[in-house]
């Protein structure tokens, strides 16, 4: 199969259900010639036009809330927001606005939009371009959240969404635009609140999200060297959340771990272990443990920047603690 | 009344009849609230009918309106009726948003109404997104705004009139300026002029009489054609009055305006009483037939009243509904 990179897969999603869809357009900044900063966008211009691939001025509140309105009278809008950091300027038109708009309207109204934007820190762009806020959203009833641990899921997951009739946030990994995956050429869909099964394994389940799946896919040859068998699992979609898949497999290896690349404290990683220890409590042999990124604001400094996020060496030490029974006595 | 004498009686008839059924309608949600029959509270739309029948009366059922927390008169005006919004203002599973949303997010999509909004400022996004749909659809639909002066302040605003303006949007800001800004005179929180923000982006802007549903409806006449021409976006500064408090438990704001300010213009300035003279003195409508107009609206709202009082509450199954839109 050929590989592309998730960018590729990005623009290839895109194009393809701008082609199905006349109502479907891209809005943002830079989105047109310049097709992003990332680039991900280069060529659709030349296709589709100015008419449907449309630049703003630097105004995100703006262009949100013109999306929640076109959402609503017809057009399938894809909202291009350059960095996930920019969240906090759009709030009120994504969480006030196009996530209640259905439910306050007793289901008269609905505003089916997408929301791409990205994640991730280590790119050295210090603590205003790398949050990963993704938890903020999933916090808010209305909203799916999607996050795509590679090229494949990017474009799976992309073309359900503009598809889908609600607001949909997308969480891409800024740090994953160029890194390659096997996609087919020929078209497929990936459902949301369908987990994968990364890898199977017996002894500890990894959850991870986004580009968290590879740092769990790493640790799990690591442990595998050791003797250790850990399944990892992507969900996928935050919201909605594939809890049976997660739990059955919690359930199987009584341990697991949860990382993500949000901030550890009220986060995804909180979440959803908190649910496997309310829903498979009399299966765990471990307290579930979360991994997300260090509670400080993202640093600058590389020394100080790679600390704060979960690492394949101390994904595999926690699990070496969890499967020999120490952490039962860290406390 | 300076308007020019016409002569589509039934255009002028049934403007007097929106305007007072607005009124009517809020009377008597005024009294759910004062007798506590109505959960939570409502924003009155009194004394400034003019504004949203002179506008809503040159729309089309398929142009499109954003309303704010300040609604109901938009939601009559767009042709909502009493029966549904009497339930929806009772969370009554009959009402428009099956009780979900209440006073102040009645949306009645039929009729164009993508909803009331209770973020001030908040559906300016929203009524400019839409006329971005139009346009590019295809579709000759025109999208009015309503907000207060108060929203003026909002920074949403001017992102969306720039953006308007660009892309020559088929979109209608009609900013309702009656003078207080929940509880702060409109001079205390407006620098300069509001006209002169709009005409800041290119934006033609027209300010005019609020309490004369003829001169509203003559220049919303004008721009929705204009704009249906696609030489949008327009903006209109509608001088205006709130004959109630901010909300209907603002009961003594002296503090901040006062009885003979109110005084006057509810008796010099009122929109259906000047409109009601301006018909008689036309020969359209005598006084006597005015009179029974008020009474066959003030039977249809107690008769909806009552039907929403008796109404059933939607069932709790229906807490979990309509989070979500089905998938496809």
């Amino acid at each position: 199969m050929r590989e592309i990179t998730l960018s590729k897969a990005v623009n290839e999603a895109i194009a393809e259900e701008m082609r199905r869809d006349e109502t479907v357009f891209v809005i943002g900044e830079d989105v047109a010639e310049a097709g992003t900063p990332f680039k991900i966008l280069s060529g659709l211009v030349e296709e589709f036009g100015t008419d449907r691939i449309i630049d703003t001025p630097i105004a995100e509140p703006g262009f949100m809330g013109i999306a929640v309105g076109a959402a609503m009278t017809g057009s399938r809008p894809i909202v291009d927001l350059m960095f996930g950091d920019f969240l906090f300027l759009v709030m009120d038109q994504l969480c006030n606005q196009a996530a209640k708009a259905h439910y306050m309207s007793g289901g008269k109204l609905n505003v089916p939009l997408v929301l791409r934007t990205n994640m991730g820190a280590t790119r050295r762009s210090a603590a205003q371009h790398s949050q990963s806020l993704h938890a903020l959203v999933a916090h808010i009833p209305g909203l799916k959240v999607a996050m795509p641990s590679s090229a494949y899921e990017a474009k799976g997951l992309l073309k359900t969404a503009i598809r889908d009739n609600n607001p949909v946030v997308i969480f891409e990994d800024k740090l994953m635009y160029q890194d390659k995956a096997p996609v087919p050429e020929e078209e497929y869909l990936i459902p949301f609140g369908v987990a994968n099964i990364k890898r199977e394994g017996t002894d500890i389940t990894l959850i991870a999200t986004s580009s968290m799946v590879q740092v769990a896919e790493k640790a799990a040859e690591m442990l595998a060297a050791e003797g250790i068998s850990a399944e990892v699992i992507d969900p996928r979609t935050i919201v909605p959340l594939d809890e049976e898949t997660l739990l059955k497999s919690v359930r199987k290896t009584s341990r697991a771990i949860v990382i993500d690349e949000g901030h550890q404290s009220y986060g995804v990683t909180a979440e959803i272990a908190s649910r496997l220890t309310e829903k498979a409590f009399y299966h765990l042999d471990a307290p579930v443990v979360r991994m997300g990124a260090m509670d400080v604001p993202i640093p600058f400094s590389p020394a100080l920047e790679d600390i704060t996020v979960p690492t394949p060496e101390g994904v595999a030490e926690m699990a070496r603690k969890l499967c020999s029974g120490t952490m039962i006595h860290a406390a | 009344m300076p308007a020019k004498p016409k002569t589509n009686s039934e255009d002028y008839l049934r403007m007097y009849t929106q305007m007072a059924r607005i009124r009517t309608f809020e009377d008597n949600a005024n009294q759910l609230y004062l007798s506590a029959k109505m959960p939570g509270l409502t924003h009155m739309y009194s004394g400034q009918e003019a504004v949203a029948v002179g506008i809503c009366e040159a729309l089309k059922t398929t142009d499109k309106i954003t309303s704010t927390h300040r609604g109901h008169g938009h939601c009559v005006a767009k042709g909502a009726n009493f029966k549904q919004m009497f339930c929806e203002l009772l969370g009554k599973e009959e009402g428009y948003c099956r009780g979900k949303g209440g006073s102040m997010h009645i949306a009645d999509q039929a009729n164009g109404n993508l909803g009331a909004n209770a973020i001030v400022g908040g559906s300016m996004g929203i009524a400019t997104g839409s006329a971005l749909s139009a346009k590019r659809l295809g579709r000759d639909d025109v999208t009015v705004c309503f907000f207060g002066d108060g929203a003026t302040a909002q920074g949403l605003m001017y992102e969306v009139m720039n953006m308007a303006a660009l892309w020559k949007l088929p979109v209608i800001y009609a900013c309702e300026n009656n003078g207080y800004s929940e509880y702060t005179r409109t001079d205390e929180i407006a620098a300069g002029s509001i006209t002169a923000r709009a005409e800041a982006f290119g934006i033609e802007a027209f300010k005019v009489d609020g309490q004369n549903v003829l001169a509203v409806n003559d220049l919303a006449q004008k721009l929705v054609a204009r704009c249906r021409k696609g030489e949008g976006p327009f903006f209109i500064e509608l001088e205006t009055y709130r004959y109630h408090g901010h909300h209907v438990g603002d009961i003594n704001r002296e503090y901040y305006r006062s009885k003979a300010e109110e005084s006057e213009w509810k008796t010099n300035r009122d929109p259906i009483t000047s409109f009601g003279t301006w018909l008689a003195e036309q020969g359209i409508a005598t006084d006597a037939e005015l009179k029974a107009i008020q009474e066959d609206i003030k039977a249809d709202a107690t008769a909806a009243v009552e039907y929403a009082l008796s109404a059933k509450y939607p069932d709790v199954i229906e807490v979990d509904m309509h989070v979500y839109a089905s998938a496809s």
